[in-house]
C-alpha cells in the first residue's frame, strides 16, 4: 500500500511519568485517497501527523510511504501547517520556489515548476506580493502551492483551514476538492470538525482520546461533492455517526480522567 | 432566571450608561492627525530651545553658569573656525566606529549561533549574563593596567559595553523565529544548514538592526566615558577641559555636537531597516 502505518505507538516522557499518545495506530491508505483523521484535542492526531511527516520519532512502530520507512522530514511529503508558514521576506513566486531551490533545481525550471502550481491554486496574478499582503485564506492556497511545487507523494496537512472564517473555509474546501480531482494526489488531513471531514474525504479514521486510538474507519459514499451536499441527508448521516462516535468517546475519556 | 433588582446581590446598580468624550489629543494608543503630529514634534525640539534662549535674555544668569544660545553658537563657530571641534569629533567617531564594528561583528553570529543552539546558549548565557552586570566604565582601571593610556583601552571598553548586550539582544531575536518556519523548511527538504543561513538569519536581520541601534547609543556614550580619564583629543575630553576652564559654552558645543550625531546614527539605522526589511514592517 502507499502509506502504511504500522503498530505505531508513541509515549512522552515527562517529569510525572510515562504518557501514551498513541497507541497501536496501523493505517493503510492507497494511492489517490484523501484521508481525514478525525479526533477531538487529546486524541494525539497532530503527533500522528508529526510521525507521518518525520518531524518526530515513534516510540514504537514504522511509516512507510511507497515501501520506504520515514526516517526525517523531506520533500517526500508535502506539508501543510495549521499556522501561516510562509516566509515572510519572500514573495510569493520565490516562497513556492523555495523548496525547489532547496533540491538544487535550476532557476528557469523551478520558475516554470512554481509558476504551474500557483496557477493551480489561482494566485498567478499574485506571484510577486509579500505574504502580509494576502487574506488568510490565500496564504494557505500558498503554502499548498508550496508543498505541491515539490511534486510530493502525499500531501499532509495540519487543521489547514482552522484559522479560517466559515465562508472562506467552504471555499477552501471547494477548492480542495476540485484539486483532488485534478491532481490526483493523496492527502493525509487532521481536523476537529466533523462537517470538514466528510466533506473532503473518501475514508476517515475517527481517533478515541487518551491514548489516541483509531475507533472507527468509515468510507464516505457523497453522490457529489459540492456544498448543497451538506444539506442532504446522506451528508448528516455520516456527520451524525461521526459526531455520535466521538461524543461518546470523549465522555469515556473524561470518565477515565475523573477515575 | 433573572435575578430581582432589589436582590442584595444585585450588581446593576453599579453598571451604568457610559459615554466616552471625543478626543484628539488623548487619543489612546490610535493615530492622531498629521498635522498635529508634525506640530508636536517640532515643538519638542522648539519649545526647550525657546524656553532656554528667554531665560537667558530676561533673567540675569551668569554666563559661565548658563551661556545663552547665541554664545553657544559663537563658541561652536570658534571651535569650528580653529578645526579643533572636528579633529575631536572625528577622534570620538572613529573610536566608536572601531570598538562598535568589532563588537557588532563579533556579538551578531555568537547571538545567532546561541539563539538556535541550545548547546551554545547554554555554553554561553550564565556567563554572558554576569558579565552584562558588570557596568563596563568598571572596566577603567584594569584597561589601564592591562593596555595603557592609548586607544586600545578606549576601543575595549566600547567592546565591552556593546558585545554582551548585544549578543544576548540577537540571541533573544532568534528566540522568536516561529518554530514552523524552520519545520516547514526541513519538510521542503532543507538542512539543518540551510534553515540557519536562509530561514533564521533572513528572518532576525530586522532584529539585528534593531539590537545593533539600540547598543549604538551605549557605545556613544561610552567613548564619552573612556575620554574623560585619559585622551588628548575627543569630544568627551573637549567637555571635561571645558569644564575645568569653566568654559560654559564649549561644555554645550560638545552636548549638542554628540546628541545631534547620535540622533543620526539612529535616523540611519532605521532608514536601513525600512530599505532592507519592509517586509517586517506591519504599517507603511
Amino acid at each position: 500500500m502507499f502509506l502504511q502505518i504500522d503498530q505505531l505507538n508513541k509515549h512522552f516522557t515527562s517529569s510525572k511519568g510515562n504518557l501514551v499518545v498513541l497507541k497501536d495506530i496501523n493505517m493503510t491508505i492507497a494511492q489517490g485517497e484523501f484521508i481525514c483523521a478525525v479526533g477531538a484535542s487529546g486524541s494525539g492526531k497532530s503527533t500522528l501527523l508529526r510521525q507521518i511527516a518525520g518531524l518526530d520519532r515513534p516510540t514504537s512502530g514504522q511509516v512507510r510511504i511507497d515501501g520506504i520507512p520515514v526516517t526525517a522530514p523531506g520533500p517526500d511529503r508535502g506539508m501543510v501547517f495549521q499556522h501561516y508558514t510562509l516566509f515572510p521576506w519572500m514573495s510569493v513566486q520565490d516562497n513556492t520556489e523555495f523548496g525547489l531551490k532547496l533540491q538544487g533545481v535550476p532557476k528557469r525550471q523551478r520558475r516554470e515548476q512554481a509558476s504551474y502550481y500557483l496557477s493551480v491554486v489561482g494566485l498567478s496574478g499574485f506571484a510577486k506580493s509579500l505574504p502580509k499582503e494576502l487574506s488568510g485564506g490565500m496564504k494557505q492556497r500558498v503554502a499548498i502551492a508550496r508543498a505541491l511545487a515539490s511534486e510530493p507523494k502525499v500531501l499532509l496537512m495540519d487543521e489547514p483551514f482552522g484559522a479560517l472564517d466559515v465562508h472562506t473555509k467552504e471555499s477552501m474546501h471547494e477548492f480542495m476538492i476540485d484539486l483532488w480531482q485534478r491532481t490526483g494526489i493523496t492527502v493525509f488531513m487532521i481536523t476537529h470538525d466533523v462537517e470538514e471531514a466528510v466533506f473532503l474525504s473518501n475514508r476517515i479514521y475517527a481517533l478515541g482520546a487518551r491514548p489516541g486510538t483509531v475507533r472507527k474507519i468509515l468510507t464516505i459514499n457523497l453522490p457529489d461533492r459540492s456544498h448543497k451536499i451538506k444539506r442532504n441527508s446522506v451528508f448528516h448521516d455520516y456527520r451524525d455517526e461521526l459526531m455520535d462516535l466521538l461524543r461518546k468517546h470523549g465522555q469515556e475519556a473524561t470518565a477515565t480522567l475523573a477515575a | 432566571m433573572m435575578t430581582n433588582s432589589s436582590d442584595s446581590r444585585s450588581i446593576q446598580s453599579y453598571i451604568k450608561p457610559r459615554t466616552m468624550r471625543p478626543t484628539v489629543f488623548w487619543r489612546l494608543a490610535e493615530d492622531i492627525p498629521k498635522p498635529l503630529s508634525t506640530g508636536l514634534m517640532i515643538a519638542s525640539i522648539a519649545l526647550p530651545l525657546l524656553i532656554w534662549w528667554l531665560v537667558t535674555t530676561l533673567g540675569h544668569i551668569d554666563p559661565k553658569f548658563l551661556p545663552s544660545p547665541g554664545k553657544v553658537l559663537e563658541a561652536f563657530g570658534r571651535l569650528w573656525s580653529t578645526r579643533e571641534l572636528l579633529k575631536d569629533t572625528v577622534a570620538s567617531l572613529w573610536r566608536v566606529g572601531v570598538g562598535f564594528l568589532l563588537a557588532a561583528l563579533l556579538s551578531t553570529p555568537v547571538g545567532v549561533f546561541m539563539g538556535s543552539f541550545p548547546s551554545i546558549r547554554a555554553l554561553f548565557e550564565p556567563i554572558f549574563g554576569l558579565m552584562r552586570y558588570m557596568p563596563a566604565p568598571a572596566f577603567i582601571p584594569l584597561l589601564i593596567l592591562y593596555l595603557g593610556i592609548g586607544e586600545e583601552p578606549k576601543i575595549t571598553l566600547i567592546f565591552i559595553g556593546v558585545f554582551f548586550f548585544n549578543s544576548l539582544m540577537v540571541m533573544d531575536t532568534v528566540k522568536f523565529v516561529p518554530k514552523d518556519l524552520i519545520e516547514a523548511t526541513y519538510m521542503l527538504g532543507g538542512t539543518r544548514k540551510e534553515a540557519l543561513t536562509q530561514v533564521i538569519l533572513p528572518h532576525v536581520l530586522p532584529g539585528i538592526l534593531d539590537a545593533c541601534r539600540i547598543n549604538l547609543a551605549a557605545a556613544w556614550q561610552l567613548v564619552i566615558v573612556s575620554e574623560l580619564i585619559a585622551a588628548t583629543e575627543g569630544l568627551g575630553r573637549r567637555i571635561s577641559v571645558a569644564g575645568r576652564f569653566l568654559r560654559t559654552d564649549e561644555i554645550f558645543v560638545g552636548l549638542i555636537v554628540i546628541g545631534v550625531i547620535g540622533l543620526s546614527f539612529d535616523l540611519l539605522f532605521q532608514y536601513l531597516l525600512r530599505l532592507t526589511c519592509s517586509w517586517a514592517s506591519q504599517k507603511r
